[in-house]
Formats: C-alpha cells, structure tokens, sequence
C-alpha cells in the first residue's frame, strides 16, 4: 500500500515537473533571441502567461484620482515604445496605451505623460505612479491559495460536525494531524502556562497559509507557478502580523527585558537598549528574509536547471536537465513544509518570549 | 533591485485576504475542530483510565472471589472433617452402647442362668432328698418287713460291727 502511495506520488511529480518543462518551452521559445530571463518569472505579472503568445490577462485596479479598472491586456497590447536607457546603446522597451494613459515597464504601471511617453533618467521612469492595486498573478495565485485552504478545512470541519468526536476518515485524517502537530509541537511547546490556546488560531493560519501557497507554487500550471511565498510583500505583511502580534501581547516583563534588561548595570543600558530595540525587528525581519530568499530561491533552481536546455537549444540537455529538476522539486517539497512549519515555530517562540512570565 | 521591493497592492491583498483567512478559520475551523480534538482526546484519556480503574477493580473482585473460594473450600473441608468425626464418634458410641447393652444383658442372663440353677439344684437336691428317704424308707421298710430279714440285718450289721 505505501508502495502504490510513493509510485503514485513519484508519477504526479514526474508529471509537474515535465509540465513545468513543457510551459517553460514555449516560454524560451519567445524569448529564443533574447536572454534567459528568470527574474521575470519569479516576479510579480499583471497576465497569468500558459503558453506561446496565449495569456490570462488579469484586472488592472488603479487608485488614481479615483478608482480606474481595465483589463491588462489593454497595458500589455499597447504601443511598444522603444527609449534611451541608462547608456547611449542601450535600449529600453515599454508598452503604452495612450487611450487609457498608462504604460507598463517591468511589469509596474506608470501614468504617461502629455505626450504619451514616459520620462526616463538613468533607466528608470520618473513618470508618476499610480496606486496599483492590480489583481496580478500573485494576487490571484493568493486567492487560489485561500480557496484552496477554505475547501480544505471546511470539508475538514464538515467530517467532525457530522461524525462527532470520532478516530478521523479520509481528509480529517490527513488535516488533523497536522492541526495537531500545529498546536501540540508547536503553540504548546513554546508558549507555557496554558497561554498558547489564544494563539493557536493565528499559528494555524499562518501554517495553512504558508504551507498551501508553497505548495501551490511547485505546481507548473494555472492555478500554481506563481513565486507567491517568494514575494517579499507577502512575507512583509505576514511578518509584520507576527511583530504585532507580539507587541501587542508583550507583557510588563517583555519591555523590562528591553528597557531596563536585569543584570545589566545602568552604564551600559544606553547601548542595550537600541540594541533591544533593534532586536525587536530584527526577529520578523529574519522570518521575512527567510521564507522570501528560500521559495524565491527554490523558484530559481528549478527554472535554471530546465533552462540548461534553452541555454543549449538542444533538447538531449533534458537527461540531465529533468532528473536534477524532479530531484530539486522533491526537495522543494519538503522546503515547502519546512519554511511553514519554520515560519510558525519562530513566530511562536518570538510571542512565547513576549507572553513569558519573570522566572529571576 | 525590484525582486525585493515590496508592492503596496500585493500587501494589501495578502494582508486582507489573512485577515478574512483569519477571521473565517478561527471562527469556523480551528475552534470546533479543535473543540472536537479536545472532546475526543479527553474521553480516549478518561477512556483509558477507566480501563484502569475497572482493570484493578476486576483484580480486587476476582482476588476477592478467590478468598471467597478459599473460605468456602475451608468451610467446607471443615464440615466435612466435623461430620466425620460426628460419623465416627457416632457409631463408636452407638458400639459402645450396644456393647455395653450386650454385656449387660450378657451378665444378667448369667445371672438368671445362673439362679435358675441354683433353683434347680436346690430343687434337685429337694427332690433327692425326699427320693432318698422315700428309697430309704421303702428300704427300711423292705428290710424289716419281717422277722427273719430283721434278723438277718442285724446279723449282718453285727457282723460289720465285729469286722471293725
């Protein structure tokens, strides 16, 4: 039986990574003549590009002056402008659409100007920007992601309500040990004296919230391949959820540690305390830059590996192209768990310091 | 450089999205399941220590049977050794009764036994004495039925007379 799992397994990981393959393919195809550009599919898209010249184009939300709503596809089947870059020979490609007023240039919207061009200095457009709201792809891969975790856990919910307190079946069975890792290895471990039942909630969350949206990246296609978890704006605002969480729950004994640290003498307390001070974002800021370098990372190897084919435009590259690839997607697999359950552990143990009670 | 600058419209989005997440899971997820999770370890908890409990009260009841067994086994052995021995002394007694009966009966039918033959022989004896005088007499009286014989006898008396 757990034969038949990890062949099962082992097959729809063949399939993922040969699709990622396959989309990459078409994807090196347009851009053949040009170089390889990875950073553009680990970043931010306002299309969902699936193959050849075949895209979603996803809705475009602007604050400017008011609310202003279009499809990207108006953006991205605009005018292409060429400019001067920041040297003389190089050159600088926009798209502009002069009926909306907007140009996109590297994947960020800019207003343009009365001429319908946009200014640049030093390579960089100097044109106003507008407030991008965007249901972009990772906004939607967000989306997908919450969905997805909604079905879950409601499905999840339904079993018990319907079953009671009974040994969990099928879904429950493969969801509640991980709520229960969740609670017991992680909330109840760090946080003590039966303080951790008020964050238990925000843990799982952010576990489910992590975990699945990792995942969903690993998956080539639509729904998925979107570098989510790899955003630094994604692990900024779940980091700075976690540093809110924490002051807002530190206790008397947490901002003694910081302002008067016991056992310091007074003389050296002008330097521990913006060292403190620092100490307090310094925490989140570490679990941002982690989950943000590792899935982004992991997003780069991968691509990079498949692209040791395009690099050689020969397709014998894939004997050693796709092994290292499904090799490097089973690891992000459990990179994916990894940095989740990092993620939550960290986060529990910054609250559990901040929630302790003196024990001098 | 744009790889790690944040945008303001993603952060929105996952920052609302969170906190809807949040929001729904916690009131509609993780409190019943965990509320369930809870129900049920507490009663698989309770569940085994009352296994406990009832596994020592069955030792302490069949312990308890055993004593129980073991008395009664006792009580028994005793009444029966007690009806033996009652059995036993019984028809020991009831020998020495019948024993001590026939022995009486044994002495006093001696004694009867005995009595009657003293009665018979002293009746005996009566009668042989008068059987004797009565022989005697009618001896005499042959003896001296006439003269000649009463000669002849005292002859013959004299003549034991002078033989002595």
């Amino acid at each position: 039986m757990a034969f038949k799992n990890v062949l099962k397994s082992v097959v729809l990981i063949c399939l993922a990574v040969f699709s990622l393959n396959v989309s990459f393919a078409n994807e090196g195809e347009k851009h053949k003549k040009e170089e390889l550009n990875i950073q553009h599919h680990i970043m931010d898209a306002h299309e969902w590009h699936l193959w050849g010249e075949t895209s979603v184009y996803l809705p475009v939300i602007l604050l400017d002056g008011g609310l202003q709503t279009f499809s990207s596809k108006e953006l991205y089947h605009g005018t292409v402008i060429k400019a001067e870059g920041h040297h003389a020979e190089e050159e600088i490609e926009y798209i502009a659409n002069t009926e909306i007023g907007y140009a996109i240039f590297h994947e960020k919207i800019y207003k343009l100007n009365a001429n319908g061009e946009l200014n640049f200095h030093d390579g960089h457009p100097t044109n106003a920007k507008p407030l991008d709201f965007s249901i972009t792809k990772n906004t939607l891969s967000l989306f997908f992601g919450s969905t997805i975790i909604l079905l879950l856990m409601f499905s999840t919910a339904k079993f018990y309500k319907k079953n009671g307190a009974v040994a969990p079946k099928g879904l429950a069975k493969f969801i509640e040990p991980l709520i229960v890792f969740v609670r017991d290895d992680i909330a109840k471990a760090n946080i003590h004296n039966g303080k951790h039942h008020k964050y238990t909630p925000y843990l799982l969350t952010i576990f489910f919230f992590i975990f699945i949206n990792n995942l969903l990246g690993l998956v080539p296609i639509l729904p998925g391949g979107a570098n989510l978890t790899g955003n630094i704006s994604f692990t900024i605002v779940l980091a700075s959820f976690t540093l809110l969480i924490t002051l807002f729950s530190a206790n008397k004994n947490y901002w003694k540690h910081i302002f008067a640290t016991p056992g310091v003498p007074i003389a050296l307390l002008p330097i521990m305390i913006p060292i403190e001070i620092v100490g307090i974002f310094a925490k989140p800021f570490a679990l941002l830059v982690r989950l943000f370098a590792n899935m982004t990372a992991g997003h780069i190897i991968i691509l990079s590996l498949i692209s040791i084919i395009f690099v050689n435009q020969n397709a014998a590259w894939g004997f050693l192209s796709v092994p290292m690839g499904l090799f490097i997607s089973v690891l992000e697999l459990l990179v994916a768990f990894l940095q989740a359950y990092l993620f939550t552990l960290l986060s529990s143990l910054f609250i559990s310091a901040a929630v302790e009670e003196a024990h001098h | 450089m744009d790889l790690v600058t944040p945008n303001l419209g993603l952060m929105f989005w996952t920052g609302l999205i969170f906190v809807l997440l949040l929001f729904i899971l916690t009131k509609f997820i993780w409190k019943p399941i965990l509320s369930v999770v809870n129900t049920r370890e507490k009663s698989i908890s309770d569940s085994l220590e009352l296994a406990e409990k009832t596994m020592l009260e069955m030792k302490s009841l069949q312990a308890q049977n055993e004593n129980l067994l073991k008395e009664a086994r006792a009580e028994r052995d005793a009444i029966v050794r007690d009806a033996n021995a009652i059995a036993t002394k019984m028809v020991e007694d009831s020998k020495n009764v019948a024993k001590l009966e026939a022995d009486k009966i044994i002495i006093s039918a001696r004694e009867a036994i005995n009595n009657e033959k003293v009665a018979a022989l002293a009746e005996l004896k009566t009668q042989i004495a008068e059987f004797s005088l009565q022989i005697a007499e009618k001896v005499v009286r042959g003896e001296l039925s006439s003269d000649e014989k009463q000669k002849a006898l005292s002859e013959k008396l004299a003549a034991d007379f002078k033989l002595n």
